[in-house]
C-alpha cells in the first residue's frame, strides 16, 4: 500500500512539532524517517496511526484520502505501529498478548491462535515461549511479539519508532531481516530513527526531519556526511560568547572509562578552566549523557580519577558533590528536575538549608519574588511548575542552583524553548561564567554549541573527541566527526 | 464434634455468605476494569433497603413478582450509583478514592432516612429450594444445594464471570484495561466506554448483594442493616487477588470463619466475646500476609516446575496496574 502523508502540521502549545510535513511511501519500500530526538518524528507517525489528531494536512493511501482518528481506524486501514515502549500487558502471557484486540467469535480459540503465533515465529524465525509472562520477556521478544501481533491482524503498512534502541546486536540483526523480509512481500515500512547506521543499513529512502520540517530527502546508500548536514543543517552560526575562560583549572579527569548498559564510554585526559564553557556533540546516546552524569557524582566511573578545583571527588557521594557546587540541569525538566506538584516558593524552601524545624515561609516567599524578578519567571510564588511554560521551568531550574557555582552540566539546556527565552538562558549563564562558573553542556543543536562554547568535544560510539577550539571548527569537520570519523580521540591508546 | 454436627455449620456458612459472593464478583469486575468503585459499603445497604421497600410495598401482588421487583430496583439503585463514580472519575477524572468514599457516607445515612418507615416490620423473603437429585449427593448435597434460588444463582454467577474473564475475547480485553489502558487503546478498545460498562455492572451486582441480605439472609430492614458488608467485601475482593475464583472462595473462607468463631464462642464462654467477633478478621489478615510473603515463592521455587507455575498463579495477587489512574489519551 503507498502510504502518502501531506502537509502534516500539528503543533503543541507554542512548540511546531510538524510544520507542513509531507511523506511517501511507497509500496514494498522501506523508509527512514531521520531526525534528532525532538524533530518531530514521533508525531508524524503518531498521527498516521492516530493516536494524535492532526491540526491540518492529509492522508492519503492508494491515493484515497483517508480520515485517521482513533487506533482503531488505523488497524482497520490496515496500518500498525511498534512504539517506542511496548504497548503491551505484562502480567498477560505471550498467547494472551498476541490475542487482546483481536477479533473473532466471543469465545477465544486458543489452540487455533497458538498455531497461528507459532507459523509466524516460524515464518521470520522468532523464538518466543508462547506460555511465558510478558514482563519475563526482553524488550526485543516484546518487539518481536508485536510485530507478528500486527502482522496477524493483516497490516500492509507497518510503522517502527526507535525499534533498534534496548535490544541486542543478535535482536538487531534479526528485526532487520524480518523488516526486509517483509518488505519483499509487498509492505510498506516507515523506520524513524535518530541512528545513522541502522537508516543505512536498512531502508531505501529517508526523510530528514529537523525542527518539525522536513529539510530533505536521499535515497541510501548515501554518504554520512550528506545525511548529517540535513540533520543538523549546513550553516554553521559564528561564536557569540565573550571570553570568560581563566588560566586555573576547575574539573580534571584522567583516563576515565565509564561502563553502562548500552555503551562504554572511554576518555583519556581532559582538563576543563574555570570560566569555560564546553560543548559536547554528537548522536544522541553516543555518551555526552554518561560524561555529565559521571560529573555530577551522579554515576561512577570504573577507573579514572575526577578531580574539581584540586580536590579528589571520584569516590565521594552525591551530596558532597553538591556540597562542593557542582549543579546539574537534568532535560526532562518534570521529570529529573522539578517537582510537579510544588509551587515555584515550595522549591524555594526546599532548597534553602536550614536547621530549622519549621519552614520560614516570610523569608521564602521574599527570596521567591526576588528570584522571580531576577529570573523574569512568569508566574507567581504560588504558581505549581508543571503550570509553568518550558522557558519558564527552565528559567526557575537556573534560580535555584546553588550559589557558589563552580561546575554547572546541563542536558539540552534550552530545548523546546522559544527564543526569547533561549537568549536570555544563556545571557544568565555566561553571566555565571564571569564569576568562574565552569559549563558542561550538551546540545543536539549544533548552532548553540557553535555560538556559546570555548571548545568543542565530539561524542561518537562512546569515544570522544581532543576538545576544540570553536574558532578551528568547519561544518564539514564536524560533519565528519559525528559521523564516527574522529581523528584522533580522548582516549590514549584506543581498543578496537 | 463429627461430620453430622459440622456439615450444617459449614452449609450454613456457605448459605449467608451468598450476599458477599455478588458484592465481591460485582467489586471484581469494576476493579479488573481499573475502576475502584469505594462506595459498596453505601451501595448495598441502599440497595437492601430499596429492595425491601419495594417487595413489601408490591407484597399484595405475589411473592415471586414482588421478590423480583425488589432485587430489580436494587440493581438499578446499584447501577445508579456506579454511574456516579463512573461520571466523576472516567468523565470528570476526579480521585476514585475521594467519589467512592463519600458515595459510602451518602448512601449509607440516606438509606436510614429514607427507609425510616419500613424498619423493622416482617416482609416477603425468597422461599427455600432444595435441587431435585443434586440435594442427595453425599456430603456436597448437604453442603452445597439444599437452600435456595438465590444461592443457586451465585454458583453460576461465579462460573460465568470466571468464563467471562479467562476464555472470551471480551473478558481478556476487559484484563487488559485493567492492565494497560494505553495499550488497549491501541490496539482499538475505547476504554472509557467499556470502564462505564462494567462499572455500572460491578454496581447492579453489589446492589443485588444488598437485595440478597433485606430479602433472604437477613431478611427486613433496620437502620443500617447490613452495615460493614461494604467495607469487608472490598477487603475480600484485594484477599482474593482480584480472582473470581478466588475471591468466592475467599467469601466462603470468611463465612465458615465467622460460624466456626460463633460456635467456639458458645462452647468456651471464658473468652470475651469480641475475641471471637474480630477472629476471622485476623486470621484472614494473616493468611494474606503468609501467601504474599517471600519465603512462600522460595517455597514454590523448589517446586517442579509447571506445579511451580500453576500454585504461583493462584497464589499471585498483584492488583491490576491501572487500578484507581485516570485514563489519559495522549
Amino acid at each position: 500500500m503507498k502510504v502518502e502523508l501531506k502537509d502534516i502540521s500539528k503543533r503543541f502549545g507554542n512548540v511546531h512539532a510538524n510544520d507542513r510535513v509531507s511523506l511517501t511511501v511507497e509500496a514494498g519500500t522501506i523508509h527512514g524517517l531521520l531526525g534528532e530526538n525532538g524533530a518531530g518524528k514521533s508525531t508524524l507517525v503518531k498521527v498516521l496511526s492516530g493516536f494524535i489528531s492532526r491540526d491540518s494536512g492529509a492522508v492519503l493511501l492508494d491515493g484515497k484520502s483517508v480520515e485517521i482518528k482513533t487506533p482503531a481506524d488505523a488497524i482497520a486501514r490496515k496500518i500498525g505501529m511498534l512504539h517506542q515502549d511496548p504497548l503491551d500487558f505484562p502480567p498477560l502471557s505471550v498467547l494472551d498478548n498476541f490475542i487482546v484486540g483481536k477479533t473473532g467469535t466471543g469465545l477465544i480459540d486458543r489452540q487455533r491462535s497458538l498455531r497461528q503465533l507459532q507459523q509466524l515465529s516460524t515464518h521470520f524465525n522468532f523464538n518466543l515461549n508462547h506460555y511465558e509472562t510478558v514482563a519475563n520477556l526482553t524488550v526485543g521478544e516484546r518487539q518481536q511479539l508485536e510485530i507478528l501481533r500486527l502482522l496477524s491482524l493483516g497490516v500492509s503498512t507497518l510503522i517502527l519508532d526507535e525499534p533498534t534502541t534496548g535490544i541486542s546486536a543478535s535482536q538487531k540483526t534479526a528485526l532487520f531481516k524480518a523488516m526486509k523480509q517483509l518488505a519483499s512481500e509487498g509492505k510498506s515500512i516507515i523506520f524513524v530513527s535518530h541512528k545513522l547506521e541502522d537508516v543505512e543499513e536498512l531502508c531505501d529512502r529517508v526523510t530528514v526531519l529537523r525542527h518539525g520540517k522536513v529539510r530533505g530527502r536521499a535515497e541510501i546508500p548515501c554518504p554520512d556526511a550528506v545525511l548529517i548536514d540535513l540533520m543538523f543543517g549546513r550553516e554553521l552560526a559564528p561564536p557569540l560568547k565573550p571570553q570568560t575562560r581563566q588560566s586555573e583549572p576547575a574539573l580534571q579527569l584522567e583516563k576515565i572509562r565509564v561502563d553502562t548498559d548500552r555503551l562504554t564510554l572511554r576518555l583519556g585526559d581532559l582538563t576543563a578552566y574555570k570560566g569555560e564553557v564546553i560543548g559536547l556533540a554528537g548522536l544522541e546516546g553516543s555518551g555526552q549523557q554518561q560524561l555529565l552524569l559521571m560529573c555530577a557524582g551522579l554515576l561512577r566511573a570504573s577507573t579514572g580519577q575526577i578531580r574539581v578545583n584540586g580536590v579528589e571527588m571520584t569516590h565521594e557521594s552525591y551530596s558532597k558533590y553538591l556540597d562542593r557546587g557542582i549543579g546539574y540541569l537534568p532535560a526532562d525538566r518534570l521529570k529529573d528536575g522539578l517537582v510537579s506538584g510544588l509551587s515555584i516558593q515550595d522549591h524555594v524552601a526546599l532548597r534553602t538549608p536550614s536547621r530549622s524545624l519549621f519552614v520560614d515561609w516570610k523569608e521564602t516567599l521574599k527570596q521567591t519574588v526576588q528570584a522571580i524578578a531576577t529570573f523574569n519567571i512568569r508566574g507567581k510564588p504560588n504558581t505549581l511548575v508543571e503550570r509553568l511554560s518550558g522557558g519558564n521551568q527552565q528559567r526557575t531550574q537556573l534560580a535555584l542552583l546553588p550559589v557558589p557555582l563552580n561546575l554547572l552540566l546541563m542536558e539540552h539546556p534550552t530545548r523546546g524553548l522559544d527564543i526569547e527565552s533561549v537568549l536570555w538562558v544563556w545571557q544568565q549563564l555566561i553571566a555565571r561564567c564571569q564569576t568562574g562558573t565552569t559549563i558542561l553542556f550538551m546540545s543536539s543543536d549544533l548552532d548553540e554549541i557553535m555560538r556559546y562554547s570555548d571548545r568543542v568535544i565530539v561524542f561518537s560510539g562512546g569515544q570522544a573527541s581532543h576538545p576544540i577550539a570553536v574558532s578551528d571548527l568547519t561544518a564539514d569537520r564536524l560533519g565528519q566527526m559525528i559521523g564516527g570519523r574522529l581523528s584522533d580521540t580522548l582516549e590514549p591508546s584506543v581498543i578496537s | 464434634m463429627d461430620i453430622a454436627q459440622i456439615t450444617p455449620i459449614l452449609a450454613t456458612a456457605i448459605a449467608t455468605s451468598t450476599p458477599l459472593v455478588f458484592a465481591c464478583l460485582g467489586e471484581t469486575i469494576a476493579e479488573r476494569a481499573g475502576v475502584i468503585n469505594l462506595s459498596a459499603e453505601g451501595t448495598i445497604l441502599l440497595g437492601a433497603m430499596t429492595s425491601f421497600a419495594i417487595a413489601k410495598t408490591l407484597e399484595g401482588s405475589g411473592t415471586v413478582p414482588s421478590l423480583l421487583a425488589g432485587f430489580a430496583g436494587a440493581a438499578v439503585v446499584g447501577a445508579a450509583i456506579a454511574l456516579i463514580v463512573a461520571l466523576g472519575t472516567l468523565t470528570l477524572k476526579q480521585s476514585q478514592v475521594a467519589i467512592g468514599f463519600v458515595l459510602a457516607l451518602l448512601g449509607a445515612s440516606l438509606s436510614s432516612f429514607l427507609g425510616n418507615s419500613f424498619v423493622r416490620i416482617p416482609g416477603p423473603t425468597v422461599p427455600s429450594f432444595k435441587i431435585p437429585g443434586l440435594q442427595n449427593l453425599p456430603l456436597l448435597g448437604n453442603l452445597l444445594f439444599q437452600s435456595d434460588l438465590l444461592v443457586y444463582l451465585s454458583y453460576a454467577a461465579i462460573a460465568l464471570v470466571w468464563v467471562y474473564f479467562y476464555r472470551t475475547r471480551a473478558g481478556l480485553m476487559l484484563r487488559a484495561i485493567g492492565e494497560q489502558p494505553n495499550a488497549a487503546f491501541a490496539r482499538g478498545t475505547n476504554v472509557v466506554k467499556m470502564r462505564y460498562i462494567y462499572t455500572l455492572i460491578g454496581g447492579a451486582m453489589m446492589g443485588i448483594a444488598g437485595a440478597a441480605f433485606s430479602l433472604d439472609f437477613k431478611a427486613g430492614w433496620s437502620h443500617m442493616h447490613t452495615a460493614g458488608y461494604g467495607w469487608i467485601a472490598l477487603a475480600i475482593v484485594i484477599f482474593g487477588g482480584w480472582n473470581p475464583l478466588r475471591v468466592a472462595l475467599s467469601c466462603y473462607l470468611f463465612g465458615i470463619l465467622q460460624s466456626l468463631a460463633s460456635v467456639a464462642q458458645s462452647s468456651i464462654p471464658a473468652i470475651p466475646s469480641q475475641v471471637f467477633n474480630v477472629a476471622p478478621f485476623m486470621l484472614m489478615i494473616l493468611l494474606l500476609v503468609l501467601t504474599s510473603s517471600e519465603w512462600v515463592e522460595r517455597v514454590l521455587k523448589l517446586l517442579p516446575s509447571p506445579l511451580d507455575r500453576t500454585a504461583s498463579e493462584l497464589i499471585r495477587s498483584a492488583p491490576p496496574a491501572a487500578l484507581g489512574k485516570v485514563f489519559e489519551q495522549d
